[in-house]
């Protein structure tokens, strides 16, 4: 593969434009390094984010063709619709500059979701003991391998809708330690995920599954929330 | 109210529970009752016949009232930027509307 491919970079903040650039084509080149040739070959006031470049950092992640994804792992040509790229900072987030946008909102659902490791008493005290095969654990592994990158809360159309949605990532969080023996404060992430904008206001569009780069869906954890929260309910517990 | 998108949620859940038979059920008899031909009247004197067809249908009705308002208060909520005490009021208030149609239409059938 040889030649030029265009590339279209949004440049600015909240207020902005495309702007073009050709770029000369590599085997197995990645959106990422087009991003990176852009910045390092044509123009060096180009913002974007990147650290680990092979898909274990989570910090490329931008919209590509519309589309979130992490660049790093994204090959140009599987993405290079009649040999065009259009590469957008991820949706739903402030834009700081060009192709790097403000993460704090989506730190801060973490947050407001109780996305944190509660030690319970047995388990300071002792080594806890959870067979793999306990269906907790189950439920708890299938989620916890996020990485943060918040694809899917670009991808989630209630976060586009409801600013204040707690959103997939954070609700996904929220269920693995819900499903953590460890953890001492199970009401207290049930209920904070019960709020307004919480777990009932996802409506099962699935974009989260649909673009999670590691393969995680965090629509089925919301799932699982929704119904522990409902009882948790109506037995009057929150 | 605390907690106020829950119970929202959970009623809206409950009451499709009850819709989701009840409108198969409407929909079957109405295939079987129509099939050989029938008249208002005829109609009106099998519902009239037993207090269990007005029954179902004012639960019909009081199903339909919760699931629609609330769903349209969803909708309102998440594509317009209207919401607050007055979205609430006017969809309970819609809630209200579609439940007196409802359960005037009942009163007729029974």
């Amino acid at each position: 593969m040889t030649g030029t491919l265009k590339v279209e970079i949004w440049r600015g903040a909240e207020e902005g434009h495309f702007e073009a650039f050709e770029v000369p084509t590599q085997p197995s080149q990645t959106v990422l390094d087009l991003v990176t040739y852009v910045q390092r070959k044509l123009d060096p006031s180009l913002a974007y984010r990147f650290a680990c470049r092979v898909g274990v950092c989570g910090s490329c992640a931008m919209m590509v063709n519309g589309t979130p994804r992490w660049t790093c792992r994204t090959h140009v040509n599987k993405v290079a619709a009649e040999g065009k790229v259009r590469i957008a900072p991820l949706r739903n987030l402030p834009v700081i500059k060009d192709l790097a946008t403000d993460m704090a909102p989506f730190f801060d659902r973490m947050q407001e979701a109780k996305g944190r490791f509660v030690p319970s008493e047995a388990a300071a005290k002792d080594v806890a003991v959870v067979p793999p095969d306990d269906p907790k654990r189950k439920e708890a592994a299938a989620g916890i391998e996020c990485i943060g990158c918040a694809v899917c809360h670009s991808a989630c159309d209630v976060v586009a809708w409801r600013p204040d949605y707690l959103g997939p990532a954070a609700l996904n969080r929220a269920w693995t330690l819900v499903n953590d023996v460890r953890d001492g404060d199970r009401q207290g992430h049930l209920a904070a995920v019960a709020v307004d904008a919480g777990c009932h206001a996802c409506h099962s569009h699935q974009s989260c599954a649909e673009h999670c780069p590691v393969g995680l869906n965090p629509s089925r954890s919301i799932a699982g929330l929704k119904q522990l929260v409902l009882w948790a309910a109506v037995r009057g517990e929150l | 109210m605390k907690r106020l998108e829950l119970w929202l949620y959970i009623a809206q859940r409950g009451s499709a529970l009850v819709l989701a038979p009840l409108v198969l059920l409407h929909l079957g008899v109405i295939l079987y009752a129509v099939s050989g031909g029938l008249t208002a009247a005829e109609i009106l004197g099998r519902t009239r016949s037993s207090a269990l067809w007005p029954a179902m249908y004012a639960l019909f009705a009081v199903a339909a009232a919760v699931h629609g308002a609330i769903g349209l208060r969803v909708v309102i909520r998440e594509w317009t930027a209207w919401q607050g005490r007055s979205l609430d009021l006017s969809t309970l208030a819609f809630a209200l509307l579609l439940l007196l149609l409802g359960l005037r239409a009942v009163q007729v059938i029974a």
